[in-house]
């Protein structure tokens, strides 16, 4: 069976302005106004961090090791999510989740925190030193920072699998989940017109599997930093993503990724579709192409489009879970809604886009984009163009423009509210939120797999939590209710 | 390959939603030059990053 995809997204949001126009102190404003006016300021634990440890047993010679920054602002929330400064930038990592709706909600959640943190740095900044945020992944000048997926994967399963069954979804899934972006800003393919691309990220990508996340960025990332159970888990750690504003891409981004992952546990890689021959050159020919013409040779002699890949990727899940169900992801009437969406999106992108404009944000974007370049006649490189695509991720409500083209959400604002302050309750980020919650002063410290309580006198006491699945409302609710104080609560959990 | 089976829509209920999206992006289109912001050279040039990850 394949095991629960217990999943989340990290996303490093795009900053301007603040004190000098510094992006690191800009960043750690944010999260500063956000931790000290907010609900909690709890430290970051980095006991257990490896960023640097390679899926493939040892890292290649020319490899850098990922550095983690201890200097940097650094907080838990009551969600159970992780708000910290990222190098140069704000990143919210979301708690674990157990489903993909689960996880956008979260995602979502994690957008109006950074708008929180935004208003209140903002009213102590005054105007001209205002920050601005965004939701995308690149300046337009060759800079590009991520927004990265995690998924539960059974350590079982041979890494070798993972690239050989992942590689065609993503170099193809852009079609339907891209964010959209005005120009090129590595070398254009030939034959690319420059006015559009389909996603943002896709042209960073050089190599087909390594550790890097910040150069010579691998299609699929070797990271093998569990934050659990090494033995029986492994963190898939994707970085081939962007970041989206549509909550229905991000839907299908998690549940179409997540449903292939459980098909491969469960029945190996039968029916996955054979790989181009040159995955580099396929996700940008893809992505350089909004037409969705392009296509790419591929180790089985034939040719295939990034449509043509979904759509054989859509069918081995479809009739994965018709044969195993999807219980791995999700239950019965979420995971017929993403392969419900998923389809739609796919055969809307081809047949009738405007009527997919209110799913895909490339799409959305596109239509803006095209709208105001004919009705003002413009060239294809005027900067009014760049500056809408910018402003299409811009987080303040008064100018973004995504929250204008009438992108359908699948969650109103009292469910986003509630997830700003209150943990998932089907993974361990219950445990974590709700200490966060009652007892923040109890709390030395807290990281994906552990809390750490100082209770005054005596030993730190370190509550461990390797598996995702446990710590979740169903196990430890009766514990916060019979237990108001963290003394309390380490006694009834034996410590 | 397989595909969903979803009966066609009417023809005159596409048509009608065509005209309601387009109606929709003009909406927006003269709305957009209140929000963009005012020099586009200069916002577009001064956004710089740096990589993160």
């Amino acid at each position: 069976m394949a095991i629960a995809k217990v999943l989340g997204i990290e996303t490093e949001f795009g900053i301007a302005g603040g004190p000098e126009q510094d992006p690191i102190t800009a960043s750690s404003v944010i999260v500063n106004a956000y931790a000290q006016r907010g609900i909690a300021h709890i430290n970051w634990d980095f006991e257990g961090e490896t960023p640097g440890v390679d899926a493939r047993g040892l890292a290649g010679l020319t490899a850098f090791a990922p550095i983690v920054e201890t200097q940097l602002a650094n907080t838990v929330l009551a969600n159970g999510a992780r708000l910290y400064v990222d190098h140069a930038h704000p990143e919210y990592s979301s708690p674990e989740c157990r489903s993909p709706l689960e996880a956008v909600r979260f995602d979502v959640a994690g957008e109006e925190v950074l708008r929180r943190a935004q208003r209140i740095a903002n009213e102590s900044l005054g105007p001209v030193q205002a920050i601005t945020i965004y939701k995308n992944n690149s300046d337009g000048k060759g800079n590009s920072y991520g927004c990265h997926e995690n998924y539960l994967v059974a350590r079982s399963v041979e890494f070798g699998d993972l690239v050989r069954a992942l590689v065609p979804h993503f170099v193809s899934r852009q079609i339907v989940i891209g964010a959209g972006k005005v120009g090129f800003e590595t070398d254009r393919p030939r034959g690319a017109r420059p006015a559009y691309q389909v996603s943002q990220r896709a042209e960073f990508f050089e190599e087909v599997v390594g550790l890097e996340t910040t150069l010579k960025r691998p299609i699929i990332n070797t990271r093998d930093e569990t934050h659990g159970d090494a033995e029986r888990f492994r963190r898939l750690h994707v970085i081939i993503g962007d970041a989206n504003l549509s909550q229905y891409a991000t839907a299908v981004k998690l549940g179409a990724t997540a449903l292939l992952l459980a098909a491969l546990e469960d029945q190996g890689l039968r029916g996955f579709p054979a790989a181009p021959r040159d995955p580099v050159r396929a996700v940008r020919a893809f992505a350089a192409d909004p037409t969705l013409q392009a296509a790419v040779d591929c180790v089985d002699e034939r040719s295939r489009t990034a449509w043509d890949y979904q759509d054989e990727l859509w069918t081995l899940a479809e009739r994965y879970v018709a044969q195993h169900g999807g219980d791995a992801v999700a239950d019965h009437d979420e995971v017929r809604f993403i392969l419900d969406q998923w389809r739609e999106m796919l055969d809307g992108v081809r047949d009738d886009p405007a009527v997919v404009a209110d799913r895909i944000d490339w799409v959305a974007k596109q239509r803006i984009l095209d709208g105001y370049r004919d009705r003002y006649d413009l060239a294809e490189d005027d900067a009014r163009l760049r500056a809408i695509d910018l402003q299409y991720h811009d987080l303040r409500p008064g100018r973004s423009l995504a929250a204008r083209v009438g992108l359908r959400r699948l969650f109103d604002e009292d469910s986003i509210d509630a997830a700003i302050v209150e943990p998932p309750g089907s993974t361990r980020a219950y445990f974590r939120g709700q200490c966060v919650k009652r007892f923040p002063e109890a709390i030395a410290a807290a990281n994906w797999d552990s809390v750490v309580f100082d209770l005054g006198d005596g030993p730190l006491q370190r509550v461990p939590m390797p598996d995702p699945l446990r710590g979740t409302a169903a196990l430890t609710a009766h514990l916060f209710e019979t237990n108001s104080t963290a003394i309390d609560l380490l006694t009834a959990l034996g410590g | 390959m397989t595909r969903p089976t979803e009966s066609a829509p009417e023809v005159n209920v596409d048509t009608s939603k065509g005209e309601q999206l387009k109606a929709d992006l003009d909406d927006l289109l003269d709305e957009i030059d209140e929000v963009l912001e005012e020099n586009a050279e200069e916002f577009v040039r001064n956004y710089v990053q740096k990589g993160g990850e």
